[in-house]
């Protein structure tokens, strides 16, 4: 897998009331941002675990970018100030764990701010294109690895 | 309350490096409040120690678990069954917690994912704060109920030392003089008084 080929898995948390209404209209204007990028829509950035980041990561995504709203701006006063919060703790357990802190980022964005959306998913993207795959679950040169060993792992729980 | 601090990822992992099967145990009580060592911090732990034998080439398998006490016989026996399953423990409790499990468990290596720190409150969120030393001679009932052995940088039992500046401890600007919060306290409550007893030496609490 060279950095040509490689297209990085980015799970997207965005906030129902700005985020993914911005990932809707950037459909509308017909706005392009790589296929890798799977968004997953939640109440509220607030809500977000610290536990579902470590999932993502241990089930091999290449990078989690959450998408709230801008500060000042939350639906619910303050969940995208606890959002960041979290981020930011979980970033030092993740360099701890030896994964680039790199890969997790939190950005802000208004419901109208589908440009500035799309400009941020592609900034990550290429970010995490320039540190290479998670290699969590493959082998270490990149190849294999769909994280099989650790489903089976999983389901034995 | 006791307050615990998770030890750092690397720390942990090498502690539990050389085990095939490893639980992480976690406990319910103090350490849940204090964030440290609850249901959730057990997952997040787990998580980060399976992410990282893989990425030391390891194959770990890391379970998890919580039970409501880790320091009590009738709480650890619902972990008995867990533990028999796992090559070693990997204990979220407190000092004592770790020790109970290890004492029940003789055959089974048991380690501290914790860094149990000191007996505390919580002061805002997230921020907990000493407030006992566990000295063992307990001399709140003269002070207004304001610790002088745990909250006076000198332990001073007949201060005040006459180094603090306006109401702050000379030693750290960011906290408050003890003998300054026992003047006031015991103004408030109309024992005064009591700040003149002459209060021995209690041994064993200067350490």
């Amino acid at each position: 897998m060279n950095e040509t080929t490689f297209e990085p898995k980015i799970i997207t948390f965005c906030c129902h009331f700005c985020a993914y209404a911005a990932a809707d209209l950037a459909g509308s204007m017909r706005l392009q941002y790589p296929s890798g990028v799977r968004i997953i829509r939640t109440p509220c950035t607030g809500r977000l675990e610290i536990e579902f980041y470590m999932r993502a990561f241990e089930n091999g995504a290449d990078g989690v970018l959450v998408a709230g709203c801008l500060e000042g701006g939350c639906h619910f006063i303050d969940g995208n100030l606890f959002a960041k919060k979290r981020v930011n703790s979980i970033r030092t357990i993740l360099e701890e764990i030896g994964i680039e802190k790199e890969r997790l980022r939190m950005v802000n964005v208004s419901a109208a701010g589908a440009i500035s959306l799309v400009d941020k998913i592609n900034e990550m993207v290429n970010a995490v294109k320039e540190l290479g795959p998670n290699l969590m679950g493959k082998n270490n040169d990149g190849s294999g690895g769909e994280y099989k060993e650790f489903e089976t792992l999983n389901s034995q729980q | 309350m006791i307050v615990a601090q998770r030890k750092k990822i690397p720390e942990i992992f090498d502690t539990v490096k050389e085990h095939k099967n490893v639980l992480v145990l976690g406990c319910g009580t103090c350490v849940t409040v204090c964030l440290a060592g609850g249901e959730r911090e057990v997952s997040i732990i787990s998580s980060a120690l399976r992410i990282a034998s893989r990425k030391a080439g390891k194959k770990i398998k890391v379970n998890e678990f919580t039970i409501e006490r880790q320091c009590d016989n009738v709480f650890i026996e619902s972990a008995a069954e867990e533990i028999k399953k796992n090559d070693a423990v990997l204990s979220l409790g407190c000092g004592a917690g770790v020790q109970a499990i290890a004492e029940r468990f003789p055959d089974t290596p048991v380690y501290a994912g914790l860094d149990t720190a000191f007996l505390g409150i919580l002061e805002s969120r997230g921020v907990w704060v000493e407030k006992c030393m566990q000295c063992g001679t307990c001399v709140l009932s003269d002070f207004g109920g304001i610790c002088p052995i745990t909250r006076c940088a000198k332990k001073m039992l007949n201060g005040p030392c006459g180094g603090s500046r306006e109401d702050r401890c000379e030693i750290r600007s960011d906290q408050p003089c003890a003998w300054q919060l026992i003047y006031k306290r015991l103004k408030d409550i109309g024992q005064l008084d009591k700040i003149l007893k002459n209060i021995r030496l209690k041994i064993g609490a200067q350490a």
